[in-house]
């Protein structure tokens, strides 16, 4: 497989995961690393690549759990990930919709979800895939997929109808 | 009725049974100017939600295409040294002999030769020749056996 051949191939999802990469580490540099160290792990495999069903599903499957092995050793280490220089930077709806705040809210309410609901969030509401796809990125059952998601949406909306209507963050 | 439509939806997306699209649907409705007021905090939910679809990865990714080296031709190109080697070598060596194309040329040559290795030949027999001296001396020894029967003959009497 050529370097042309393999681009092709990875092109259209390495957004997708960098973003669910973010999703978990927060981090934007951590995020790019974990994604070339995806993108790397899959190129030093690339005579297999033809085995695997559907590659995409694969990497998403391989970000989560690259991602969950950089935060169990992080919590191993004792070291608390801080980031000061978190910003969102890549939102341009944020000054069309003139919601600067309400906006970063709800980064700030995903971000302390469960790493879980985190990814199923992640992967259904921002990615767009269908509960079958995420089911087996994240090998779970499709019904629990849809019962974290529910929760999630849930607290995602309290959260905000709090922050809404009584100012509290 | 558009607004019934999409409470229902939303309470559906709640509990996670909303399909892709009727997600899509409610994407655009709470994207649009026209949100009812009562469904404003829903607004920043899917406007981050739209926002982040945009955010790309734009690190390069260094993939190297690694030349693994193959023990496999080294072991070719010693063969081929080999045959080489062989092929030069006979090539060579069969080729220079010294031949005469003048047969009488070669001819005298020959006995010319033939006449060194005889003299040399000569030189050597003619050493051998003092071999004889040593058959002379042996054959005085012969006296010392006369010596032998005299003596004898004094000791019997």
């Amino acid at each position: 497989m050529t370097q042309k051949e393999f681009l092709n191939i990875v092109m259209p999802f390495k957004d997708k995961v960098f973003r669910l990469a973010k999703r978990l580490l927060v981090s934007t540099e951590e995020a790019e690393d974990a994604t070339q160290e995806v993108l790397l792990k899959l190129w030093n495999n690339k005579k297999k690549i033809a085995e695997y069903r559907n590659v995409e599903a694969f990497s998403m499957t391989m970000t989560k759990n690259y991602c969950f092995d950089k935060l169990k050793s992080k919590q191993a280490q004792n070291l608390k990930i801080v980031h000061s220089n978190y910003e969102e930077k890549n939102t341009p709806l944020q000054k069309q919709v003139e919601l600067n705040d309400s906006v970063s809210w709800v980064a700030k309410i995903i971000e302390d979800l469960p790493e879980q609901q985190k990814m199923i969030i992640q992967l259904r509401d921002i990615e767009e895939y269908d509960f079958d796809e995420i089911a087996k990125m994240l090998e779970m059952n499709n019904t629990a997929v849809r019962v974290a998601l529910s929760r999630a949406r849930k607290t995602i909306r309290e959260k905000l109808t709090n922050t809404h209507n009584y100012g509290i963050k | 009725m558009v607004l019934n439509n999409i409470e229902k939806l939303l309470e559906k997306y709640e509990n996670g049974e909303t399909s892709l699209k009727e997600e899509q649907v409610l994407k655009n409705y709470f994207a649009s100017d026209t949100v009812a007021p009562h469904l404003e905090m829903y607004k920043p939910m899917f406007a981050y939600f739209l926002g982040n679809q945009q955010e790309q990865f734009t690190k390069d990714v260094p993939l190297k295409t690694k030349t693994i080296f193959n023990y496999k031709w080294i072991s070719v190109a010693a063969v081929a040294v080999l045959m080489l080697g062989f092929y030069f070598g006979t090539s060579f060596g069969n080729n220079e002999l010294g031949t005469y194309e003048d047969p009488e040329l070669a001819f005298n040559e020959f006995s010319k030769s033939m006449e060194m290795i005889s003299s040399k030949f000569n030189k050597g027999a003619s050493t051998v020749s003092y071999l004889n001296e040593v058959n002379k001396g042996t054959s005085t020894l012969g006296y010392l056996n006369e010596i032998e029967n005299t003596t004898s003959i004094i000791f019997k009497n």
